[in-house]
This record gives C-alpha cells, sequence and structure tokens, in this order.
C-alpha cells in the first residue's frame, strides 16, 4: 500500500515538474496542430462558423489552385539551394575568421553585421542595389562589359537574387561553425600534420568530423527557417513590381511570374485575403510535413546531433 | 442520476452559449435595438493616416457629435485591411462599430458572411433611396448579391493625366480620344536615349503603376461575371480586344523586355518620384488623387487631365473610366448599431460632409447631390474627373466571394500575354475563366 502511495506521489512530482513543458507544448504545438488538421477539413472563412467539408480542401489545393505547385517548386528550390550555399558559405567565413590572426575581431564583427538588419530594410537595400535600371551592380557589370540580369524583376534571376541576399546575412550560421571550430582539439591538427596530411586531408579527417553535429544543426535550422521564408519575397517583390499597396491595390503574389511566391505566402494570401481558412490550413500541413521529412531524413542520415565517438 | 444533472446543465449552457454566439452574429440590420438619442459611445476605424486627410475626418466626425450630442465617436485612424478582418473576427468591447476600408474587392466576403450588418432596413428607415442617391457603380462594388452590407464613402475615378508642356514641345494640342490617337500620341511623346528612353509617351505595361488590366478593360465596358455567376472573361470580347490592343502597343512603344528596363527606373507611385512627376512619362493613367500630389509637390511642368481614351470603335462612349473608393459599413458584432448608422447616414449622406472631406482628401464625392453642389471644389481636374463618376458608361470591378483574386487571375493572363510567355490568348483566357470559377466555388 505504502508502495502504491510512493510511487503514485512520485508520478505527480514528475508530472508537476513536467508540467511547464507539458502546458507550452500543448498550447503552442499540440492545440494549434490539432486545429489545424480540423480545419483542413472545414469551410472556414473566419467569420462564420465552420462546416465539414470533407476532402474539398485538399483537393482544392493539390488539383485546383494555381499558386500552389509553382510555390512549393520554389519552396524547395530555395531549400536546396539556399540552405546549402548559406552552410558552405557560413562554415567557410567561419574557417576565415578563425585562421585570420590580425584584425580578428574587426573581421567578425563586420561580417556577422549584416544579420543584424532587419529583413525589411536588408531586402529594399538589395532591390536598390539590383535595381537593373538604376542599381550600381548592373552599372559595374555592364563597365565591365558583363551581363546585367534583372536580378528581382526577371523570374530567372529572382530566386538567384534571394540566395545573394541570404549569404549576404550568413552571419548566424558564421558564428556557429567559428565556436564549433576553436572547439575543435589542436592536438589532433598538430597529429595530422606530423603524419603528413595535407590542408584539405586534415579538414576532410578532423573538422568536419568534429563539426558534423553542428553542420547538422545548421542544415536543419536552415530548411526549418526557409519553410518560414515570407518577407523577404514578399518585399523584393513589392519593390520590384512597384506595388507597395495602399489604396486597395492589389499585389501580385510572388513577382515576378510566380518566381518568389514560397508556400507561407500562399497561407497568408488564402486565409486572410482571400477568406479561405481551411485551404490554408492544408498548406501549412504540408510545410509541417515537409520540415518533419527534411528533418527526420538528415537527423537519420547523421546519426542526430551527436558528434563522431 | 448527479452525474446525468451535471450532463443536462453542461448541455444546457453549451446550447445557451451557442445560442448567445449565433446572435453574434446573426442579427442586426434593421432589427438593432439600441436607443440612438441615448448617451452612447461609437468607434470607428478608418485607413486615412495622412495629417490632412486625418483633420479632415475629425472635422466631418466633430460637425456629426455637434448634431447629435449623445453620440460620442472614439476615431481610430491608419487601419488596415489585415486588422479590420481580425476585429471583425474577433469582436468584443474594443471592435469597431463603424469600419471603413479602401478595398472594395472585400465587400464580396464582408456582405456574404453577415459581418457587416445589412444596411437595407437602415436606409429604409431614414426615408434614403440608395439608387437616387448613389451614382450607379459606386452602388455595384457596395454589394453583394443583393446584400448591401456597406455604402460609398468618397470614389476614385481614372482618367488621362498629361504633360502639356510636353504635349505643346511635339505639337498636340489637345489629349487624344480614341485609342489609335492615343498610341499616335504615345509614340511622338516619346524620346530615345541610348537603348533606353529619355521621356515615354506612356508606360503601356501591366505593371505600369495604375495601368492594370481592370483599369484599361473598363474602357470596353467589360462583364466580368453571368447571371449564373460564371466568369465571362472568356466569352466577352472586351478582354481579348483589350489584351490585344496592349501587346500591339507594347511592341509600338519598343517591347516587353526594353519598356521593363526603363520601368525599372522609376520611382514608388505615391512619393515624389513617381515617372509622371518626374517626366519619366508624358502621359499616366491615374486616379484623382494625383492632382493633389502634383499641385503639392509643385511639378515644374504644366499638366492637363481627360477622360482615358475608347476603343476607336467606340468613340461615342468618351468620358467614361474606371471607378473605384472607399467602403463603410456597421459592424454586425456592434451593440450600437442604430447610434452606428447614424454617424454612417451623416458620412455618407449628408451633402455638406461628404463635399468638405472631398474637398480636402482630393477624392470624388460619392452621391448625386454633392456631385452637384456649388461647394464643391471645382477646378479643371476635378470637373474632369466628375464628369467621368457621373459618365453613364463609367463601370467598375464587381464584388466577389473571394476578395479580388479573379482580378488577379485576369492580370495574370496579361502579364503573360505581354511578355510573350503566352502565345495563344484564347486558350489563356479559357484556363483563366476556369480557374476563376473553380476559386468562387472553393470560396463558397
Amino acid at each position: 500500500m505504502a508502495a502504491d502511495t510512493y510511487r503514485r506521489r512520485e508520478r505527480v512530482r514528475t508530472l508537476l515538474f513536467l508540467s511547464p513543458w507539458l502546458l507550452g507544448t500543448g498550447l503552442f504545438f499540440l492545440y494549434p496542430l490539432a486545429s489545424t488538421v480540423y480545419f483542413s477539413f472545414m469551410k472556414y472563412d473566419g467569420f462564420s462558423a465552420p462546416t465539414y467539408d470533407g476532402l474539398d480542401n485538399w483537393v482544392y489545393v493539390f488539383r485546383d489552385y494555381a499558386f500552389f505547385w509553382p510555390a512549393l517548386r520554389n519552396t524547395l528550390w530555395l531549400v536546396l539551394v539556399m540552405v546549402t550555399l548559406r552552410v558552405i558559405f557560413g562554415l567557410s567565413l567561419g574557417l576565415l575568421v578563425t585562421k585570420v590572426k590580425t584584425g580578428a575581431g574587426l573581421l567578425r564583427t563586420v561580417l556577422y553585421i549584416p544579420f543584424l538588419a532587419p529583413p525589411v530594410a536588408a531586402t529594399m537595400a538589395f532591390a536598390f542595389l539590383l535595381n537593373p535600371g538604376t542599381g550600381p551592380v548592373n552599372s559595374i557589370l555592364g563597365k565591365l562589359g558583363l551581363p546585367e540580369p534583372g536580378w528581382f524583376n526577371d523570374p530567372t534571376w529572382s530566386k538567384p537574387a534571394l540566395t545573394l541576399l541570404a549569404l549576404w546575412g550568413v552571419g548566424d550560421v558564421m558564428v556557429i561553425f567559428m565556436a564549433a571550430l576553436l572547439d575543435v582539439s589542436k592536438e589532433q591538427y598538430e597529429a595530422a600534420s606530423l603524419d603528413g596530411a595535407g590542408a584539405w586531408s586534415r579538414f576532410r579527417f578532423i573538422t568536419l568530423p568534429n563539426i558534423r553535429p553542428i553542420v547538422v544543426f545548421s542544415v536543419v535550422t536552415g530548411v526549418i527557417q526557409t519553410m518560414q521564408y515570407y518577407t523577404q519575397p514578399i518585399v523584393a517583390g513589392k519593390v520590384a513590381s512597384g506595388v507597395i499597396g495602399g489604396s486597395g491595390q492589389q499585389f501580385e503574389p510572388g513577382y515576378p511570374e510566380k518566381s518568389t511566391l514560397t508556400l507561407p505566402q500562399l497561407v497568408y494570401n488564402l486565409g486572410f485575403q482571400r477568406f479561405d481558412t481551411g485551404s490554408a490550413c492544408v498548406i501549412a500541413l504540408v510545410l509541417f510535413a515537409i520540415s518533419m521529412a527534411f528533418t527526420a531524413l538528415i537527423m537519420r542520415r547523421n546519426a542526430g546531433l551527436v558528434g563522431e565517438p | 442520476m448527479a452525474r446525468r444533472h451535471r450532463m443536462h446543465s453542461t448541455l444546457a449552457v453549451a446550447v445557451a452559449a451557442a445560442t448567445a454566439l449565433a446572435g453574434c452574429t446573426g442579427g442586426g440590420g434593421g432589427s438593432a435595438k439600441d436607443d440612438p438619442t441615448a448617451d452612447v459611445n461609437i468607434t470607428f476605424w478608418h485607413g486615412w493616416s495622412a495629417e490632412s486627410e486625418v483633420a479632415a475626418i475629425q472635422q466631418n466626425v466633430d460637425a456629426f457629435e455637434k448634431e447629435h450630442p449623445n453620440i460620442h465617436v472614439k476615431i481610430v485612424g491608419n487601419i488596415t485591411d489585415d486588422k479590420i478582418n481580425q476585429a471583425l473576427r474577433a469582436g468584443g468591447s474594443n471592435a469597431p462599430d463603424v469600419v471603413s476600408s479602401f478595398t472594395t474587392d472585400n465587400v464580396g466576403q464582408f456582405c456574404r458572411s453577415n459581418v457587416f450588418a445589412d444596411l437595407a432596413p437602415f436606409l429604409e428607415k431614414s426615408g434614403i433611396d440608395a439608387e437616387s442617391t448613389f451614382p450607379k457603380p459606386l452602388l455595384e462594388y457596395t454589394q453583394f448579391e443583393g446584400d448591401r452590407c456597406t455604402l460609398p464613402l468618397l470614389s476614385d475615378a481614372y482618367g488621362l493625366y498629361y504633360n502639356k508642356d510636353a504635349f505643346a514641345e511635339v505639337g498636340i494640342t489637345e489629349p487624344p480620344k480614341t485609342l489609335s490617337e492615343f498610341e499616335a500620341d504615345a509614340v511622338k511623346l516619346t524620346k530615345a536615349k541610348g537603348d533606353s528612353f529619355e521621356r515615354l509617351g506612356f508606360m503601356p505595361n501591366f505593371h505600369g503603376y495604375e495601368s492594370t488590366a481592370s483599369h484599361y478593360v473598363s474602357q470596353w465596358g467589360p462583364t466580368y461575371f453571368d447571371a449564373e455567376g460564371k466568369s465571362t472573361i472568356a466569352t466577352d470580347p472586351a478582354f481579348k480586344a483589350m489584351f490585344d490592343w496592349q501587346k500591339a502597343f507594347v511592341e509600338k512603344m519598343g517591347g516587353y523586355a526594353k519598356l521593363e528596363k526603363y520601368r525599372s527606373t522609376f520611382g514608388d507611385e505615391f512619393g515624389p518620384k513617381n515617372p509622371f512627376m518626374t517626366g519619366q512619362v508624358a502621359m499616366a493613367m491615374d486616379g484623382e488623387w494625383r492632382a493633389g500630389m502634383l499641385d503639392d509637390a509643385g511639378v515644374k511642368f504644366d499638366y492637363g487631365v481627360a477622360p482615358f481614351p475608347v476603343p476607336d470603335d467606340q468613340a461615342d462612349t468618351y468620358g467614361k473610366g474606371y471607378l473605384s473608393g472607399t467602403i463603410i459599413g456597421i459592424a454586425n458584432t456592434s451593440s450600437k448599431q442604430n447610434a452606428a448608422w447614424e454617424l454612417v447616414k451623416y458620412l455618407t449622406t449628408d451633402t455638406a460632409a461628404v463635399v468638405s472631406f472631398a474637398n480636402v482628401i482630393h477624392n470624388i464625392p460619392s452621391t448625386n447631390a454633392a456631385l452637384e453642389s456649388p461647394d464643391l471644389k471645382t477646378d479643371d481636374a476635378v470637373k474632369t474627373f466628375i464628369g467621368i463618376a457621373q459618365h453613364p458608361d463609367s463601370n467598375t470591378t464587381p464584388a466577389s466571394p473571394n476578395g479580388g483574386a479573379y482580378q488577379l487571375t485576369v492580370q495574370d493572363v496579361g502579364y503573360a500575354y505581354e511578355s510573350g510567355k503566352l502565345k495563344d490568348l484564347q486558350k489563356g483566357l479559357d484556363a483563366a475563366a476556369k480557374q476563376i470559377d473553380t476559386d468562387i466555388a472553393q470560396a463558397k
């Protein structure tokens, strides 16, 4: 009897200790997730009471909604290209700032500062710099006799332009890699050098295995961030198209030619501008599924966030 | 037994709550029971943000409070449509009683979902005949399928702005009336500079700010939907004619790519670097507000305003144009709808209030009486826009249940066609019509 009481008390105590997490996860993850699943099967405009709609929202998004597939393609492009380049570039800069002897503090600051720029301001600055008609970048390219891309005004160049913007603000990834690189034991490098290992071999067989958990972390967080990519393409599209809103103007999402459409934009567009909460929830669930799938794949292939033994 | 009793009690409470909630969204209209002569506070949300506009609306509300000393109005300005939607969804004591919005496209949803009260019973109670009070196109965009849930609060008319100095320079004596005259003038006004332009006669591309598909096509007198609510953009010849005209005009002005590159040198539409204000274009399609901006900016050239040219085979309809405007309604969640109606009635139908507001913010009055008022400040530009607003063939884009999504679908056809990506226009229009029908079916 006493043992039962003890076990019950233990369970209550455990639950009490877990309660902040349980409450937070329940309120801010499980409840919204369950609501999103629920509303994805409902006809709901945000004003009237929701009514059961079966699979209509799902069929509409996957079969009939003209913006879904271009947005999905763009999002996957950004995940593959932008995330990969951000990790490579962040790691390269991390290596650079750990190797530099003089002026390292200044260099780290200069490379990190762009990350602190507010996304709207940074995007507007890039739209100005890359303006095909008046921007200094094309002016220089023209003087050098090089092709002058349309950047945010050209569907071929709009995503590369967004990638350039993301690489400019890669300071967050750089700092994480810098910390990881500084943590790699110097003795390992010395031993490898004594064994005749060159720079590439040292990087391949010492640095990479040591920082692998950080690489995985950067990729996973990069994928999740890209799944939420909203502000920069919206602002770039608005600035480049010249439609900045006001006077009841209709803004064309994804300017130019749907090339900067991303799935989070569709969630907003459907849910708040077209009053179709049900279909917006379908897209939110697609985002959730893709994020989970990418994360599971990366974690499984890299044995999680644990370094080599 | 006690448990069953508790279940019954819970059920009863749930039913009561559901009934109360249903009451929140259901009632309204003429059934409002509040006493408009009692001392009451109401909240009015609007989207104006410029100092002069905010002062003008305050002045009107002050005059209203003087006439109705028992109704106290709390004004909240600079409200966006997103905030309006959230507030109308949430309700509560801080939600607005009276709401105005610049986005006429959302009227369909506001009416259909009953978030705005039906104003027809209020109009009837006050003895106001909407048909004779407001111009016809304005009545069209403030209702949806017979449900009058909003009223017009000033309006916008679109016309042609032209640089008189540039006209004189190339020997053009009067603004063009037909599209063929317009094209000839635009070419004549264009000055080349290298592989670009020093001055462009007119920017025909659909991204040229107000030169959108819905604004252009109004010159053809289009019908967007048939009686069953199905899209007619593939069958109404107006759309094909407009797209074909625009495409040919783009080619005539230098081609899509060259024009797009020049367009990227334009400044912000609503800033001082607007291309018409800087002289980068000699003609522009724009709303009546541009005249106020030109005057305020003190541009260094003389400008004129005329109705936008019409297709050659519709020359007798010259003078028409696209109309839009601001809408105002009463939140159905408001418990003070009769008092709120007094404010809406005053702002939308009191001639002095409409005229004074229009005079200050350079908009077009939204009642027939105000359009004829001797107190209306009528310079040449205002006279032109009033003429467009009163023209029997002027038209607007109808309300739909999913906002302005159908206009974007039409616009997408234009983007694809002008850039050369879409070769078969009819095929593009057929697909767009199907998409519009699918989107609307999904929204219903």
